[in-house]
């Protein structure tokens, strides 16, 4: 496949997987935040920004900044824009239904006026949600599983691990993880919106039966392996499209690619939860450290790589 | 005359369906009564069957406006026109015989110059031509083939006798719309289709794979071909999709090539891959920063190093525009004499080069008459119709001959012949040109059929696309 395609099918995937990690981060935090005490509230908003972005302090309107803000890169908006004009570039690479999935969400969201989203927030960022579901559930059933529905695997899981890491990291930052019982009264909403930040509340407690405890979220969102909002089992998938990319190109010098992903699943296949509790951020540093490098080697391999190693 | 036909007025002109007397003309005559016979509204359906058709095929263009952008269909019209074996078999030799002639004289211009030196085309003609590209002198190209892909504008004037208005040598486009048009109008009138013995022209696609194969370097048995867009934001980028899906050849853009040691790779997932040959949809002067406009961010760096080296084939060679300038045009005639011997077998159009002062003077003199262009413009840009024009635009076209006299020609105003169409619920005569595909391989092929571009404006003489014009379905007959 031409390295340019690759790019734009691996680009269009992040950002559409991002718009809808904006969206239930939103979602669930606004909802949230009407039930909670002042203090914490204000806190909970305040992480809210920095997940978002780590310049941002504060914002009169977190709707606009979040959702609208047409000149943030990382706004709902901006990221659903980014993802319709790489698949346009690349529109004769996917179905016809995909492209008008992306387009649709891109026409619903573009013409969204701030006012109406103000009355009924959740309706707005339920329709984003389900819009980049929809997309991905079309991809999955409309397109050949070959080398470019593999590249939007990659991007998929590979964004999603990072939001997901990006979140714990500012969540960790300002909550403590505690002994494995039950979370304080006062700690119950954060930690739950922090399952529900990733789809995850109703998996974690069929998967615990048990109380809300702070360890056991923790290694939930980061460790299980089957649960599809977690670290691990993003990584796992990863690494398998990766491989099944170098099968399919028969590309040499691929080994670091495979190394680096399998490298990445090998850490969270074998990391405790007491390796985490002691230090979280390291632990998560090092995760995304492994994923910066990680993307750099898909790159410097598969799309923008020198002259001399392509030949 | 029947329902349909009742305001069918007839122009001065030739009309494709009805000879002088009204009667339709014998291969016409099933449309006709076909068109008759359908009740009242049933047009109207088969139109719209017809659009939903192109619609969800994706045959459309893009209009855009500020950030958002909408997409339209390239206006079709339901009536088809209909050219006689005779008729046909008349322009496929005239055209064979025109191709022939004006790729000696590309050749000869960048070689030898024969053609000069005896003075049948005035040298400064030659160096003073926008088109002109001193860098390929002495080059050689595959095969000395320099025009791989035509599509010729023939036009018919008041007598129906088929002229030839222009030679598009550089990159033509629409063919894309003569192989949807046919799809189209099978399914919209299979009955119909069926009583006619219409020429194919769906083999198009495998013929032009076989003359893009044709150029590939010496010794490469299995060229690896692709096709090179401007990009989506291009007009024709439905068209450039449309054929490289049909042949089944990557479809490329600048970013996807680069140049190495004088060779055309493009960068894939598994590595660089050699590029053979390259049927290339962005003009002379973009297509290599390096050596023609450096401000070009749609070409390929070291491209016209690789193509000197003939490590790489391109469609159509560079220079090309060198034979379809408007002054040069003039001199076609002349051209043919010269290389082949021969009268030319399809007419020009009347042409008077202006930096002669007594055709000067006397077109200044009848700018409210004539049909004056710009010699190095195309698509319906930089044209003056006389009759059609204020007194302000003749002189605005004044001062421009003025100043640059050879930057202009001058032609009559041509009665184009018309052809029924289906305008507003009935049926009315509109004016049409032909386009017809010349493919140049092993041997000259043509497409029987082409394309044929309607005026849809009441009394428009201008079937561009980018000016408001439509088509139609082109049957030729056997």
């Amino acid at each position: 496949m031409l390295s340019r395609v690759v790019d734009s099918l691996y680009w269009m995937s992040r950002y559409l997987e991002r718009a809808e990690h904006h969206a239930r981060l939103l979602d669930v935090n606004l909802h949230g935040l009407v039930d909670q005490n002042p203090e914490f509230a204000q806190k909970r908003r305040q992480r809210l920004l920095k997940t978002f972005d780590p310049e941002l302090t504060d914002s009169d309107d977190l709707i606009m900044d979040i959702l609208l803000n047409r000149n943030h890169p990382n706004s709902i908006l901006s990221c659903i824009a980014s993802a319709r004009e790489n698949a346009r570039h690349v529109r004769e690479q996917i179905s016809s239904e995909m492209w008008e999935q992306v387009n649709r969400l891109y026409l619903y969201v573009n013409k969204a006026k701030p006012a109406d989203i103000a009355v009924n927030p959740n309706h707005y960022l339920t329709q984003v949600k389900k819009g980049s579901q929809l997309f991905q559930g079309i991809t999955d059933s409309t397109m050949s599983h070959a080398e470019g529905w593999q590249f939007i695997h990659v991007g998929r899981y590979m964004e999603r691990a990072s939001c997901i890491i990006r979140l714990l990291e500012v969540f960790l930052e300002d909550v403590e993880i505690g002994e494995d019982e039950e979370v304080a009264l006062d700690q119950y909403s954060d930690w739950v919106g922090l399952l529900k930040s990733c789809t995850a509340f109703e998996a974690y407690c069929r998967s615990y039966q048990s109380y809300i405890s702070s360890p056991r979220i923790v290694s939930f969102l980061v460790l299980d392996q089957t649960f599809p909002h977690s670290i691990r089992f993003s990584a796992d998938l990863v690494k398998a499209s990766l491989l099944d990319i170098s099968e399919i190109t028969q590309t040499r010098k691929v080994g670091n690619v495979n190394r680096l992903s399998g490298r990445i699943s090998a850490t969270l296949d074998y990391a405790l939860i007491d390796d985490i509790r002691s230090d979280p951020a390291k632990f998560l540093m090092d995760i995304q450290r492994q994923y910066a490098l990680l993307h750099e080697s898909i790159y410097t391999t598969y799309i923008s790589y020198p002259v001399e190693t392509g030949l | 005359m029947h329902t349909i036909f009742k305001d069918y007025g007839l122009s001065t002109g030739y009309d494709e369906m009805f000879d002088a007397n009204g009667k339709p003309r014998p291969h016409y005559e099933h449309v006709h009564s076909r068109l008759n016979e359908l009740p009242s509204g049933e047009l109207f359906k088969r139109q719209e069957a017809a659009d939903q058709s192109f619609l969800t095929q994706g045959v459309t263009f893009t209009v855009y406006h500020d950030d958002s952008s909408t997409e339209r269909i390239f206006p079709y019209d339901l009536v088809p026109r209909i050219i006689p074996a005779n008729e046909w078999s008349h322009i496929e030799k005239g055209l064979q015989q025109r191709i022939t002639a004006l790729n000696l004289f590309i050749h000869d211009v960048y070689h030898d110059a024969k053609i000069l030196n005896d003075k049948v085309v005035p040298r400064d003609l030659i160096y003073s031509c926008k088109s002109y590209r001193r860098e390929m002198r002495g080059l050689n190209v595959p095969n000395q083939i320099y025009i791989s892909i035509t599509g010729s504008d023939i036009v018919r004037d008041g007598d129906g006798t088929y002229r030839v208005l222009e030679d598009n040598l550089r990159v033509p486009s629409g063919v894309s719309y003569m192989l949807s048009n046919r799809q189209v109008i099978k399914r919209v009138f299979p009955l119909l289709f069926q009583n006619y013995d219409v020429r194919p022209v769906e083999p198009y696609s495998q013929s032009l794979l076989a003359v893009l194969r044709h150029l590939a370097p010496k010794g490469v048995e299995d060229p690896n071909i692709v096709l090179l867009t401007p990009g989506v934001f291009n007009s024709a980028y439905f068209e450039h999709t449309f054929l490289a899906r049909q042949m089944g050849i990557e479809l490329v853009e600048n970013k996807d090539l680069l140049v190495h040691n004088s060779v055309v790779y493009m960068r894939t997932t598994s590595g660089l891959q050699r590029v053979d040959v390259i049927y290339r949809r962005i003009d002379d002067d973009f297509i290599d920063p390096l050596v023609f406009r450096s401000d070009s961010i749609l070409g390929v760096p070291g491209l016209f190093n690789a193509y000197r080296s003939g490590n790489v084939g391109l469609a159509n060679a560079l220079g090309t525009g060198i034979a379809d300038d408007k002054a040069i045009y003039a001199y076609v005639p002349a051209i043919i004499k010269y290389y082949l011997g021969e009268d030319p077998i399809l007419p020009n159009v009347d042409t008077w080069l202006l930096d002669d002062e007594k055709n000067r003077n006397h077109v200044l003199a009848n700018l409210d008459k004539l049909v004056v262009k710009a010699v190095g413009e195309s698509g319906g840009y930089g044209m003056l119709i006389g009759p059609a024009s204020t007194k302000k635009e003749q002189e605005a076209f004044r001062a421009l001959i003025q100043q640059n006299p050879r930057n202009y020609i001058a032609q009559p105003t041509l009665a184009l012949s018309t052809s029924p169409c289906f305008i507003d619920g009935g049926i009315a005569p509109r004016h049409i040109d032909l386009r017809p595909y010349v493919l140049y391989g092993d041997k000259i092929t043509i497409t029987p059929g082409g394309l044929t571009r309607v005026a849809l404006r009441e009394g428009s003489l201008v079937v561009n696309s980018s000016q408001g014009g439509g088509s139609k379905d082109t049957w030729v007959l056997d």
